[in-house]
Formats: C-alpha cells, sequence, structure tokens
C-alpha cells in the first residue's frame, strides 16, 4: 500500500514538476518575446500547463474550458487582432522611453512577489472553514458539484455573468463600428502625418540619449 | 496523494509576478494584454488550488466567474484596441496619452 502511494507522489511530482516548467518557460516567453505572434504562442502554452495543473488538482470541468475558452478563443482572438493590424513584426524590447523604468519594473515585481510568499507562509497558505461552499472531494463527478453549486447557491451570479457577457458582445459592436463621418484609412485629425496604414515599418524608435 | 498545495501557491505567485512585470517593462499594448491573462491564470490556480485544499466547490466556482470576466474582459479590450489602432498606426502605450479621440 505504501509502496503504490509512494509511486502515486513521485508520478505526480512529476507532472507537477513538467507543468511548472511548462507554464514558467511560457510566462518568460510571452513577456520576453519581441514577436507578438510569438507572445501568443507561448501564451498557449503557458495555458495549456495551467489546464494539466487544473486535471492534477480534480478540478476536470475548469480545465477543459480552460482549454477550449482560453486558447480556443481568446488567444485566436488576439491572433485574428494581431494579424488584422498587422503589427506581427519585431520590438524593439531594449527601447526604454522612461529612464529606469525596467530595474523599477524588476525590482517592484521582486518585493511583490516577496511579500505574496511571506504573507502566505505566515498565514499556512490556506486558512479558513473548509467544505464552506460545498464539498469538492468525495463521491460524485466533479462536473456534477459545480454545475449543482452553480445552479443552486450561485444562481443570481450565473445569471448575471448572461447579461455581462450580453453587454460585451453589443459593446465591442458599437467599439469597433466604423462611423459614418470615417471613411476607411482617413488619418486621425491629430498629430501623426502618415497614420493611415498600419502595417507601415516603424522607424520612430526613440532611444533616449 | 498530490503535490502539497502551497508548492502550487508558490508556483501561482511566480507566474502573477512575471506577468505584472511584463505589464510593466513591455510598451505594446497587445503584449500587456497578454500579460494581464497570465495574471488571471494565476490568480485561477490559486483559487482551484485553495478549493483543493479546504475541500470547497466554491473555489471552482469562482473560477467560473472568472472565465466569464476575462472573456468578455478580452472582447472589449481588444474592441478598444482596434478603435485605437484605426486612428493611430502605432501600438506602443506611451504614444496613447492624449485623452481624446
Amino acid at each position: 500500500m505504501t509502496a503504490v502511494l509512494a509511486a502515486a507522489t513521485s508520478v505526480d511530482l512529476a507532472v507537477f514538476a513538467v507543468s511548472a516548467v511548462i507554464v514558467l518557460v511560457g510566462a518568460f516567453g510571452v513577456v520576453f518575446s519581441r514577436n507578438p505572434v510569438h507572445s501568443a504562442l507561448m501564451l498557449v502554452m503557458t495555458l495549456f500547463g495551467v489546464a494539466v495543473l487544473f486535471v492534477a488538482q480534480e478540478a476536470h470541468f475548469l480545465a477543459v474550458v480552460q482549454v477550449i475558452v482560453y486558447a480556443g478563443a481568446i488567444v485566436v482572438l488576439f491572433l485574428f487582432v494581431i494579424m488584422l493590424l498587422g503589427v506581427d513584426r519585431e520590438e524593439n524590447v531594449a527601447a526604454e522611453p522612461l529612464r529606469g523604468q525596467r530595474p523599477a519594473a524588476f525590482a517592484l515585481g521582486g518585493l511583490m512577489l516577496l511579500l505574496v510568499l511571506l504573507l502566505a507562509r505566515a498565514d499556512n497558505w490556506a486558512t479558513g472553514a473548509p467544505s464552506a461552499r460545498g464539498v469538492a472531494s468525495g463521491p460524485g463527478e466533479n462536473v456534477e458539484k459545480l454545475g449543482r453549486s452553480i445552479y443552486t447557491t450561485f444562481l443570481l451570479p450565473f445569471e448575471v455573468t448572461a447579461v455581462l457577457l450580453v453587454i460585451a458582445v453589443v459593446g465591442a459592436v458599437v467599439l469597433v463600428r466604423r462611423p459614418a463621418s470615417l471613411p476607411e484609412n482617413t488619418p486621425g485629425d491629430e498629430d501623426g502625418p502618415d497614420s493611415s496604414r498600419p502595417d507601415q515599418s516603424r522607424q520612430d524608435q526613440e532611444v533616449p540619449a | 496523494m498530490t503535490v502539497d498545495g502551497s508548492w502550487y501557491l508558490i508556483l501561482a505567485a511566480l507566474l502573477f509576478t512575471i506577468g505584472a512585470v511584463g505589464l510593466l517593462i513591455r510598451r505594446n499594448v497587445l503584449v500587456m494584454f497578454m500579460c494581464v491573462e497570465l495574471m488571471l491564470n494565476a490568480v485561477n490556480l490559486t483559487l482551484v488550488t485553495f478549493a483543493r485544499m479546504l475541500d470547497d466547490i466554491g473555489g471552482q466556482v469562482a473560477v467560473f466567474f472568472v472565465l466569464v470576466v476575462a472573456a468578455a474582459e478580452v472582447v472589449v479590450g481588444l474592441g478598444i484596441i482596434i478603435a485605437i489602432f484605426r486612428r493611430r498606426a502605432d501600438a506602443t502605450a506611451d504614444d496613447l496619452h492624449i485623452l481624446r479621440g
């Protein structure tokens, strides 16, 4: 029995380690890729890693939704917008218009990570009443328990999300709709003499002295 | 048994930090948006981990709602980005300092 448990633990550990590496490599790729398309593909990698971690924690429905909604819809939407706007060119990542922004960002990030870990450690990682909203483990499928909770305890928030989605769709249509007064490819009325074509190569990569 | 929940929380904290730093250092609006998605995923991982540690289905329900809100946010945000691109050929956040159309 102990041998079986030990074997399961080592497999779980391996799954966690591999997924963690995939997640972190993908996240670094999103931040440090020079091409937005590469960033989007690295984002897919991170999302798959997170989905595997969801499965490892027995959140099966959320893992499936993660793959379908995030990797299948949101990243495709990102790629679609990148291609539509024609911004899939290399970007000068080293350009720093605001002096000292990058070191300050890294320092702030490190400080925040330290603070979060310290706070979590001081609170023993998770505190609170267990199973306040229903049991997650035990007999029955994950989908069944999640659905029962959503359609009973969280019915009103669930209905509100439907309203939210409708508002988002209408808002997107209103935002992207071209006004009748603005014909296609009209340059903006402010500065920028050549803002008619979005796929021009950018020459104004100013580097501060 | 599965891996201890604290490791998941540490991984989620790392992921959130990478997303936050990326949001601060990148200038392309689309990549900044992807960094926000990274941060949302880190929080989702935290919520699922808490759901397992406390044996509470409520954490997974919260992730469900976060997913819906993230989808709506991406749709509206990309709409705004397209509206900006129609005016200007550039996607860097530094050029968007004029508070009018």
